[in-house]
């Protein structure tokens, strides 16, 4: 089956999108690696290759997890689907 | 013969090197101009220019004499000439070279000028390259290969699938004996206590903690915004990467999920502890972490690439891999292995590791990486501070 896009652990909030032409509305089929799981998701907004896709609804101010790791801090309100990049997560070193 | 020997040049002090290169090596900016003039005169040598080497002092002297000490002194290097605009500097730097037993000869310009430092240094280079074309290539073993790693340009597919191809690469080395090297100090924030947890022992973790916090104050004192578009680069981020955190993790999965490192190095120290995996203390900038590595004697470089690096070395040959389905058909002249299949779910990384290690042993065998055949030479010294 085509995997749209992939996620490195069961519990990150975000996946990454591995095709080249994810479109508004499109119906995703997700790959968890660490479990080797397969999911599915609708994309909300145009996602590009290789940018993260929300899981899950992410709150201004919650901790972005990927890796099963922190990698930052929301600064808006992320819907499920919804493109995730420097306009809505920052770092919380430096 | 074993599943993993190569032929390679075994040298006078017994080091493996997969190239036969005569470098012509300036101790200073200076001369650059003379030994771009001998690599001219002689073919089959390569002059290295570069723009330091004035005026430095104290550990930042130390460590311009290591990186060219280190160079000269590289397995890959069949014979040496150094150039210098005075003689003292210059003998410093021929004498650390010989103690390798190499062929090594050192011209200053001062009371000379260019044109007599030319001529004698160019009938000396010829001697040696001549000399050099006659070394035969003979039967080595993976126990005596030296490979580092660092990723460039990197995106999503970098943690996704090329860094974690090199990371299973580096799995199935270090039981074979090999000896390894990661470094990019600054490109572990975030995932610096994952980092040091994959030290060997409490000692190795703590000598890590130590070096990764003094590059953070480095960064502290200097910054003036957050580093977005300096760390992660605008590169990192067109391809998706959003945080240093997150770029961090990604970068750490090229030493695997197994292999613990042994010891940590200054930047440019050749390895002391045997075989195994190190961490170096370096810069995340490609050119400056390669020409370290390269000068601490590892002869083959492997480097995951997302959106498309195209970084080379003069020395170490630099083995470039991508994941990013676009990277590798847009830019495919720079790619030594595609494994963009895994993110297709074609290829697993168990199967990306094995091909990566076919190609880096082709290339120890002999043959050119893309970047050596599209000319990219980039020697970057890494330089702490102003002179003085």
């Amino acid at each position: 089956m085509a995997t749209q896009f992939i996620v490195h652990d069961k519990a990150d909030t975000v996946g990454v999108i591995v095709v080249e032409d994810v479109r508004p509305g499109q119906e995703l089929t997700g790959w968890i690696m660490q479990t080797d799981e397969t999911i599915s998701l609708k994309a909300l907004e145009t996602v590009p290759l290789g940018h993260k896709i929300a899981l899950r609804n992410i709150k201004s101010g919650d901790t972005v997890l990927k890796y099963g790791h922190d990698v930052g801090r929301a600064i808006a309100d992320i819907g499920q689907g919804r493109h995730v990049h420097i306009h809505n997560l920052k770092t919380k070193r430096w | 013969m074993g599943r993993y020997d190569f032929h390679g040049f075994r040298r006078e002090n017994g080091r493996v090197g997969i190239r036969n290169h005569v470098i012509v090596l300036p101790l200073d900016d200076l001369s650059n101009a003379a030994c771009e003039a001998v690599g001219n005169n002689i073919k089959g040598t390569l002059a290295l220019p570069h723009p330091y080497g004035r005026l430095q002092f104290g550990e930042d002297l130390k460590l311009h004499f290591r990186t060219l000490i280190g160079t000269g002194s590289n397995p890959n290097v069949a014979a040496c000439i150094v150039i210098g605009i005075e003689p003292g500097w210059t003998n410093h730097v021929v004498e650390g070279i010989a103690k390798t037993g190499k062929l090594v000869a050192g011209f200053s310009i001062e009371g000379n000028g260019d044109i007599s430092t030319i001529a004698a240094a160019s009938r000396k280079a010829r001697e040696f390259v001549q000399w050099a074309s006659e070394k035969q290539r003979e039967l080595c073993t993976i126990q005596e290969l030296f490979v580092s790693t660092k990723c460039g340009e990197s995106d999503t597919t970098s943690g996704l699938a090329s860094c974690p191809t090199v990371g299973n690469l580096i799995d199935k080395l270090d039981p074979l004996g090999a000896t390894t090297c990661f470094g990019e100090t600054s490109e572990l924030t975030g995932a610096e206590m994952v980092c040091a947890s994959r030290a060997a022992s409490k000692e190795v973790a703590e000598e890590f903690m130590r070096v990764f916090n003094a590059y953070q104050e480095i960064i502290e004192r200097h910054k003036t915004s957050d580093l977005s578009e300096s760390q992660p680069t605008k590169g990192n981020i067109v391809g998706g990467l959003t945080t240093i955190e997150e770029k961090a993790f990604g970068n750490l999965q090229k030493i695997g999920r197994k292999t613990k490192f042994i010891d940590v190095l200054k930047p440019g120290e050749v390895p002391g502890k045997g075989a195994g995996l190190y961490f170096m203390d370096t810069s995340s900038a490609a050119a400056e972490c390669v020409t370290l590595q390269a000068a601490a004697g590892f002869v083959v470089h492997l480097f995951p690439t997302g959106q498309g690096n195209v970084i080379g070395n003069p020395i170490e040959p630099v083995i470039k891999l991508t994941a990013n389905p676009k990277t590798a058909r847009t830019m495919e002249e720079h790619i030594d292995l595609d494994v963009s299949g895994i993110l297709r779910r074609e290829l697993t990384l168990d199967q990306a590791g094995d091909q990566l290690m076919d190609i880096m042993i082709r290339t120890c065998n002999g043959r050119l990486t893309c970047a050596e055949a599209l000319g990219h030479r980039e020697f970057v010294l890494t330089k702490l501070y102003q002179s003085a």
